[in-house]
Order: structure tokens, then C-alpha cells, then sequence
């Protein structure tokens, strides 16, 4: 029996395999593919305060073994969360993780008071890097002094685990990583999009409705993993990797680079069944090779190179 | 219907012209429930520029012999991958996908309007609503003659009429110029075409205060209703092509 078990502070998650914020819906769509429950946890489609409708058609290019979008947090707003899809997504028996994001540092506040009082949620990844929205997101990632403060801000306010996305959209992302850590983060996880575009060359335009968006899928994992490698390097706290894991070997790269966890996300797309067969997979490894607590590979390239 | 995730044996590949082909599968176990209008989302393996799966509409069903058709247009690279498919390769599906055409009242006169690849899901909706006891009319547009696919097909359904852009078959023109229009008093339309045609069919719709419902095409990454990236602008917000779609009615789209 391998334990594959990890832990942010006092909150255990039974597997490291989580399905990243906007490529899993909130679990209902994998439902008819998957048993959910059997995920290490499942980070909901973004929230906000507000209802959005998210940027114009078209928001989606397929690119190199990846995509762009720039969905631009479409959601109902936390009100509807509330009464519609929280009652739901608690009766899987894993750990739901929250999204939240806003326009301004007061939306990060209130959406991470109203989520401490819901008490199935235990953690919530603080989203300070999605590129896809004119105001907040991206810009709070991308400074030193915005991410110091939001993270500040939103921990002053929420007792649960607060996990931070960091951006790949910076010079230095340990940096930033350190940053949260000295504001009481208890958990980062990266890499969210990093800006891209692509243009019709037929239709001379771009692509894009918003001529930028964020770079997903297997052609951002070498970048994703250097970045990762990084920060677990530079912080103390759990580090959550992902960017481009399609598969169980993907994942194990990440794990010896320094991950505790891993999510994946554009995968789902293309099989649902992927976060799955990661875990599977995952499992097979240590079996294979002896293994008997993950955590035993967790940084293991650090400790030996 | 739950959607399923499964290879299906390629037992026929046809090819229509140099831009269409029919890919015939077989099930491995027994094919799941279809309604009129739903798609698949076709992998294409083997190359990294066809990353994403392929929504593709689900052009016939022959629950007996345990078969599906996809009649697939070659538009880029990952269709001209599924179009060197032959006997015996495997190709994975996740369906069936979307919701469906409504189905017409008993009294109702029907009227189908396909163009181009556009016609795909209307054999399966014809012979749908055939055996249903509600027989169509079927309007095919097509750029000139030699272009026609499936006519004897769409035969098998009821009346079928035609216009070309040139005038080399049926009547000179577009889908929605055609005599019939003013020979019948049709109460309900389906289509699926390209989008100035169906913006062209809504508009008559709506002035005639008939039934239309159209099937959108947006690109799709996940189509399942997990990404948010096939969305379309509706009076009821964005919604998903893939889940609240990929068949509309054109009261509900800002057209």
C-alpha cells in the first residue's frame, strides 16, 4: 500500500491530484467520466462577487500542442455559488477549493469572508494571475507590492488554507512566491496562462477576440516546471504545480522537481478521464520502484543534484 | 444520456469529393441513445497541431447494425487526419454530446435547410423525424452541382429541393430565395449552414413568426461545458454551444 497522501498545514488531501480552476467545472461535468470523489481535491471554476459574462466569441484558439483562451472568469457570481452549486459540489468527498478573484483588492475581501463561512470549504486559491481581465487578476500578480497586499489582505480575513496563483507573466517568479509566503500564505500553486496570441493570417486579425490570451496545454510544461523547480526551492510552503501535465510521467516531473501537488487542467479537455489516469499512474510509479510515501519523491532531484 | 468516452472501429471511410468524406463506425458495445442534432468530439491522434478533439455532428445512426456516420468536411489539419482513417483503425469518441432538436407538433409542415457541411445532422433529423411520423421537406444549398453530396440520401427522407449558387442544379441562387418559401406555408424550420444563411433563414423566421432552430458551430475545446469557450451571445447571457446548444432557437439569439 503506497500512502500518496499530502498536507497544507492541517488540511490532508487523500492523493496529490487536483483538477486546475477553469478546466473542471464545478466536478458536475465529469461526473458521467469519473468518480470525483477519488480526486486528491478539485479547484472550482473561478468566482467572483459579481455575476460576468466573461469576454466575446471567439475565446478559443488551438495552438501547438495547447490553446488560448481568454474566457475571462465567467461566472454567476458568489450569490448563486451560495444557493445553486454549494450544495452540490460539498457532497463529494474530496476537498473543494474555491477561486476567487476580483477587480479590486475590496472584492478579494469580501469574497474571502463570505467563503469562511462556508464551512465545507477549506481552502481557497487566491487568483492574482489571470490574464484575461482588464481590470485585477494578472495586474496583482505581476507586482511585488499588489500581490504582498492582497495576499495581506485576504489572509487577515480568511482562517481556512489559503493557497496563492502565482503568474509565469514576471521576471522572477520565486520572488513573488516569497513574497505570500511571509504574508501567511499556506500554499502556492503555478503556473496560471502565460499571455499569448495568434493571428488569422487569411482574415489578416487575430484570432482572439481580445487579441491576447492565456497559453495552456503541454507546449507551457517546460516553462511550468523551471518555474516550479524554482519556487520549491525558495519557500517553505507546500508548492502545487501544474502547466501542460497530460500525463502520470508529466506529473512525476513535477513531483521530483519539488511539487507537492499537481493539478491538471487543459488535459481535461481532451480526456476527461485524465486526472484519473494521472493518479493511477502515479501509483503505478512507486509501486514500481518501491516506493511507499510519496513525499519520498517530493524534491528529490534538489536533494540529489 | 450519459456520455461516454470510447473507440469505435472505423468499418467504412467514403469519399464524397476532395472536401467531404463519410467515416462509417462501429461500436465496440452497443451505441448509446442519439437524438437529432448531437455531435461527438473526435480525437485526432499523432500530431501536435491537432491538440483539441473535433466537434463533429452526428450524420446517421443504425442502432441495428450498431453504427454511426460522420459526413466531415476537410477544413484543416485535423480533418484531413480523420479523412486517411481506413478499415479496422480505432477512433476515440466522447458522446453523445449537446441537446437536440425540439420535435415538431403532429400537425406541423416541416422544412429542413441545409447548406454544405451544414446538412450533416439533417439526415439523421429527417429519418429522426420520419419514423416519428412527421415527414419534411428538405432544402439543400450547394455552390454548383458537382458539389451536391447525399442527395439520394435526403431522397429517402421526402421531397428534396436544391438551389446553386450558379443555377447547374435545382434552382439559381440561395436556400433562402427558393420558390418553395412561397409555395408553402412551412411552420418550422431546422438548419444548419453557414451563419449568414442561417442569420438570412432567422430573419424570415421571425417575420413570418415561424419555429426556427439553428445549429451553431463555434469552436469547442472541451464540449462538455467545463471551458466556456464556445460560448454564444444569447438573450439568456453566454451560453455554452456544447451543453445549452449546439441547437438554438432564433428567438434566443441576439441574430
Amino acid at each position: 500500500m503506497v500512502n500518496l497522501g499530502f498536507s497544507i498545514g492541517d488540511l490532508h488531501f487523500k492523493n496529490p491530484v487536483l483538477t486546475a480552476s477553469g478546466t473542471f467545472g464545478y466536478g458536475a461535468e465529469f461526473d458521467d467520466f469519473l468518480d470525483v470523489s477519488k480526486l486528491g481535491g478539485i479547484v472550482l471554476k473561478g468566482s467572483t462577487i459579481e455575476p460576468r459574462e466573461g469576454n466575446p466569441y471567439p475565446r478559443m484558439v488551438e495552438t501547438p500542442s495547447g490553446m488560448l483562451n481568454p474566457v475571462g472568469l465567467q461566472n454567476k457570481g458568489i450569490d448563486f455559488f451560495e444557493k445553486s452549486i454549494y450544495p452540490r459540489v460539498i457532497n463529494y468527498d474530496t476537498n473543494v477549493v474555491m477561486n476567487i478573484n476580483g477587480s479590486y483588492i475590496e472584492d478579494y475581501i469580501a469574497l474571502a469572508e463570505r467563503i469562511n463561512s462556508f464551512e465545507k470549504i477549506r481552502a481557497i486559491e487566491l487568483n492574482i494571475s489571470c490574464p484575461n481581465v482588464k481590470m485585477g487578476g494578472m495586474a496583482f500578480g505581476t507586482n511585488l507590492g499588489s500581490a504582498r497586499e492582497v495576499t495581506r489582505e485576504v489572509r487577515s480575513v480568511y482562517s481556512k488554507k489559503l493557497i496563492v496563483k502565482l503568474s509565469p507573466n514576471v521576471t522572477n517568479i520565486a520572488d513573488f512566491a516569497r513574497v505570500v509566503e511571509e504574508e501567511g500564505a499556506d500554499s502556492v500553486s503555478l503556473i496560471n496562462t502565460l499571455l499569448g496570441m495568434s493571428v488569422d493570417i487569411e482574415n489578416m486579425k487575430p484570432f482572439l477576440s481580445t487579441i491576447t490570451g492565456g497559453l495552456s496545454g503541454p507546449a507551457i510544461k517546460p516553462v511550468a516546471l523551471r518555474m516550479v523547480w524554482q519556487v520549491a526551492n525558495a519557500v517553505k510552503i507546500p508548492v502545487i504545480g501544474m502547466g501542460g501535465i497530460v500525463s502520470a510521467s508529466d506529473a512525476l516531473e513535477f513531483l521530483l522537481a519539488g511539487a507537492a501537488a499537481i493539478q491538471v487542467g487543459t488535459a481535461s479537455f481532451i480526456d476527461p478521464l485524465a486526472s484519473i489516469k494521472i493518479l493511477e499512474g502515479i501509483e503505478d510509479y512507486l509501486v514500481k520502484k518501491g516506493i511507499s510515501d510519496i513525499k519520498d519523491i517530493v524534491g528529490h532531484i534538489n536533494r540529489t543534484t | 444520456m450519459a456520455k461516454r468516452i470510447e473507440d469505435l472501429k472505423v468499418i467504412g471511410n467514403k469519399r464524397l469529393n476532395d472536401d467531404f468524406f463519410i467515416l462509417e463506425l462501429l461500436g465496440n458495445t452497443k451505441i448509446p441513445d442519439f437524438k437529432p442534432g448531437q455531435f461527438a468530439q473526435v480525437k485526432v491522434e499523432g500530431s501536435p497541431d491537432t491538440f483539441l478533439r473535433r466537434p463533429i455532428s452526428i450524420h446517421d445512426v443504425d442502432y441495428e447494425n450498431n453504427t454511426i456516420k460522420l459526413l466531415i468536411q476537410i477544413t484543416g489539419k485535423g480533418t484531413k487526419a480523420l479523412s486517411g482513417l481506413g478499415n479496422g483503425d480505432s477512433l476515440n469518441l466522447i458522446y453523445p454530446l449537446g441537446n437536440s432538436f425540439s420535435l415538431p407538433a403532429a400537425d406541423e409542415k416541416v422544412l429542413l435547410v441545409g447548406g454544405g457541411c451544414g446538412i450533416a445532422p439533417l439526415l439523421f433529423l429527417g429519418n429522426y423525424l420520419k419514423s416519428n411520423g412527421c415527414i419534411p421537406d428538405v432544402l439543400l444549398g450547394f455552390r454548383n452541382g458537382a458539389r451536391i453530396i447525399e442527395f439520394e440520401e435526403y431522397l429517402k427522407i421526402g421531397k428534396v429541393f436544391v438551389t446553386t449558387e450558379d443555377g447547374s442544379m435545382g434552382e439559381k441562387g440561395y436556400v433562402t430565395g427558393h420558390s418553395i418559401f412561397a409555395e408553402n406555408h412551412y411552420t418550422r424550420i431546422c438548419c444548419c449552414g453557414p451563419e449568414t444563411m442561417m442569420r438570412a433563414l432567422a430573419t424570415y423566421s421571425k417575420n413570418k413568426n415561424i419555429v426556427c432552430e439553428v445549429s451553431l458551430e463555434n469552436l469547442m475545446a472541451c464540449g462538455i461545458g467545463a471551458c466556456l469557450c464556445c460560448v454564444v451571445d444569447t438573450i439568456k447571457g453566454n451560453l455554452c454551444t456544447c451543453i445549452d446548444g449546439p441547437i438554438f432557437n432564433v428567438n434566443d439569439l441576439k441574430w
